[in-house]
């Protein structure tokens, strides 16, 4: 009976068997590589015409501090942390959904010794795997186009698996609170406003105070920002403020998701 | 017979309509909203940098009305890719509502017309509100702009057509994910909405030439500005009705194979 209810009750903050819905979900995307490969070229598309088109238009930036900056490589960091943020998105809520409304995937799997924590985790962790691999190739265009500035763009595929995780975290818990698709408008009514307003195409000080404030504090803002100093150079100890943010996040959302997932699962 | 064929299609579309009046809620932020925040971050945010380097670029008209029309256009493929590509599948795969149609009189192009009707209305309803919204804001130079609209529908029919009849020959939906990656989303960015296409390196410039999107917005950014020339204009409305014509004759054949083998 012990051993039975260790196993029914969510044991939160402790490493499990997350891995092997990793593996499971690794196992199933090797019959779709193609959908997973394609997942590289939408943020390429946006950064060539935003970027290259589009910066003909603009011409050259002069950022807050006074440095002159191409357009190109002042969107290219936004591109990269609103894709991070895009996928974590997609693949935490739609995909999660799916899985456990219409699948049942996790219904099967909570019959075997997996917990809720571990699907929680697996599936964070999975999604991580994949955006880290767009994001490093993304890097790598970044870098082939000579839009990389700086050495400390090494830390800028770490950074982006933080946007990942705090994204992934919320899009989970968030998941669990959904009841049909018509709710998902309601990702995208989060999701796309800071795609397009959190200092992606412009300067965040093009803003009047109250609505620039209000920029500042959404969560891509604080990728964008932290991209962007990694990027272009101007590192500053506050971006630590930026990325305490992120991890803040992604815990909370990563507690929130087990609990409900146990609930939601185990009734 | 051509009578039959129109109040048959007239009731598909009704059932699509009834379907929605219980379900429109849902497609509020994805249809209206998104078009408008892309017009304020695109045009009105990103414009006034545009406008304070020059406009030269686009012969003298601010950003805003520049990509007003094109932005018009590129709404209107959107929703229509969008409920061309899962409806129908649902329609044939998940609710099979197309086979309970075909067994009674309805034929399977009649089914497909009206689908096709449905998506018309879908755009037409969308876009209205949008132009609406453009001329509010000042986006639109002339009045003729308004004549956007019915060259949004036929943007949103060239295009809609034949992605039923690639979605009437699909056995899952990962074929939907290359449609929107490697169709939609390249045709929205480089089908000249944001910039002039001759900003492209050539062979890409042709490949936008290709795409019915650029023939729409150029149609709808004429109008909007008076530059309208009477032979390229006769020559973008030709080729998207030539993709009309040609989709639909191919999604009524894909889907009367799929219903009936």
């Amino acid at each position: 009976m012990a051993t039975l209810t260790a196993r029914v009750i969510p044991l939160p903050i402790k490493p499990g068997n997350g891995r092997t819905l990793v593996e499971r979900n690794f196992l199933v995307y090797r019959r779709s590589w193609i959908v997973f490969v394609s997942g590289f070229f939408e943020p390429v598309f946006y950064l060539l015409s935003i970027g290259i088109g589009v910066a003909q238009l603009v011409g050259d930036f002069t950022l807050a501090d006074g440095t002159k900056i191409g357009y190109a490589a002042f969107v290219a960091p936004a591109m990269l942390a609103s894709s991070a943020m895009n996928g974590a998105i997609f693949d935490s809520t739609y995909n999660i959904f799916f899985r456990m409304k219409y699948a049942r995937l996790y219904d099967s799997m909570l019959a075997t010794p997996l917990r809720p924590w571990d699907v929680a985790t697996g599936e964070v962790t999975w999604a991580l795997l994949r955006g880290a691999c767009y994001s490093a190739m993304f890097i790598l265009v970044m870098l082939v186009l000579g839009l990389i500035q700086s050495w400390w763009a090494l830390l800028a595929l770490p950074v982006a698996v933080l946007l990942g995780y705090a994204f992934a975290g919320a899009g989970m818990a968030l998941t669990t609170f959904m009841r049909s698709w018509q709710d998902f408008e309601f990702v995208q009514l989060a999701t796309m406003p800071m795609f397009l307003f959190s200092a992606t195409f412009y300067p965040v000080e093009t803003y009047p105070g109250y609505i620039r404030w209000l920029v500042e504090i959404t969560p891509l803002y604080q990728g964008v920002a932290l991209e962007r100093a990694l990027t272009t150079g101007a590192v500053s100890w506050t971006l630590l403020i930026n990325a305490l943010y992120l991890a803040v996040m992604g815990t909370a959302g990563m507690y929130v998701a087990s609990r409900r997932l146990g609930k939601l699962l185990l009734k | 017979m051509a009578v039959l064929a129109v109040e048959n299609g007239r009731r598909q579309f009704d059932y699509w309509l009834t379907v929605y009046k219980r379900t429109w809620k849902g497609s509020l932020v994805s249809s209206f909203l998104l078009p408008l925040l892309y017009l304020a971050a695109m045009g009105i945010g990103l414009g006034s940098f545009v406008d304070d380097n020059g406009t030269g670029a686009l012969g003298g008209v601010s950003y805003l009305q520049f990509i007003a029309p094109g932005l018009l256009a590129a709404t209107a493929l959107q929703i229509a890719v969008a409920e061309s590509t899962y409806p129908v599948m649902g329609g044939i795969k998940w609710h099979k509502t197309y086979f309970s149609m075909i067994s009674t009189p309805l034929r399977p192009a009649d089914v497909m017309y009206g689908q096709l009707a449905f998506i018309a209305f879908r755009v037409v309803t969308t876009c209205a509100v949008f132009v609406a919204v453009i001329a509010a804001f000042g986006g639109l130079k002339t009045a003729w702009g308004v004549l956007g609209l019915p060259v949004a529908l036929l943007v949103g029919l060239a295009v809609s057509a034949p992605v039923c009849a690639y979605a009437a020959t699909l056995d899952n939906d990962s074929g939907f994910a290359m449609v929107f990656r490697f169709g939609v989303i390249p045709a929205f960015l480089f089908s000249g909405a944001f910039f002039p296409v001759s900003q492209l390196p050539n062979w890409i410039e042709w490949l936008a030439y290709l795409s019915p999107l650029w023939h729409g917005v150029e149609l709808s950014r004429d109008l909007s500005l008076g530059t309208v020339e009477l032979l390229p204009a006769l020559g973008n409305l030709a080729y998207l009705s030539a993709w009309f014509v040609v989709g639909t004759w191919l999604a009524v054949r894909a889907l009367t194979r799929r219903l009936i083998s």
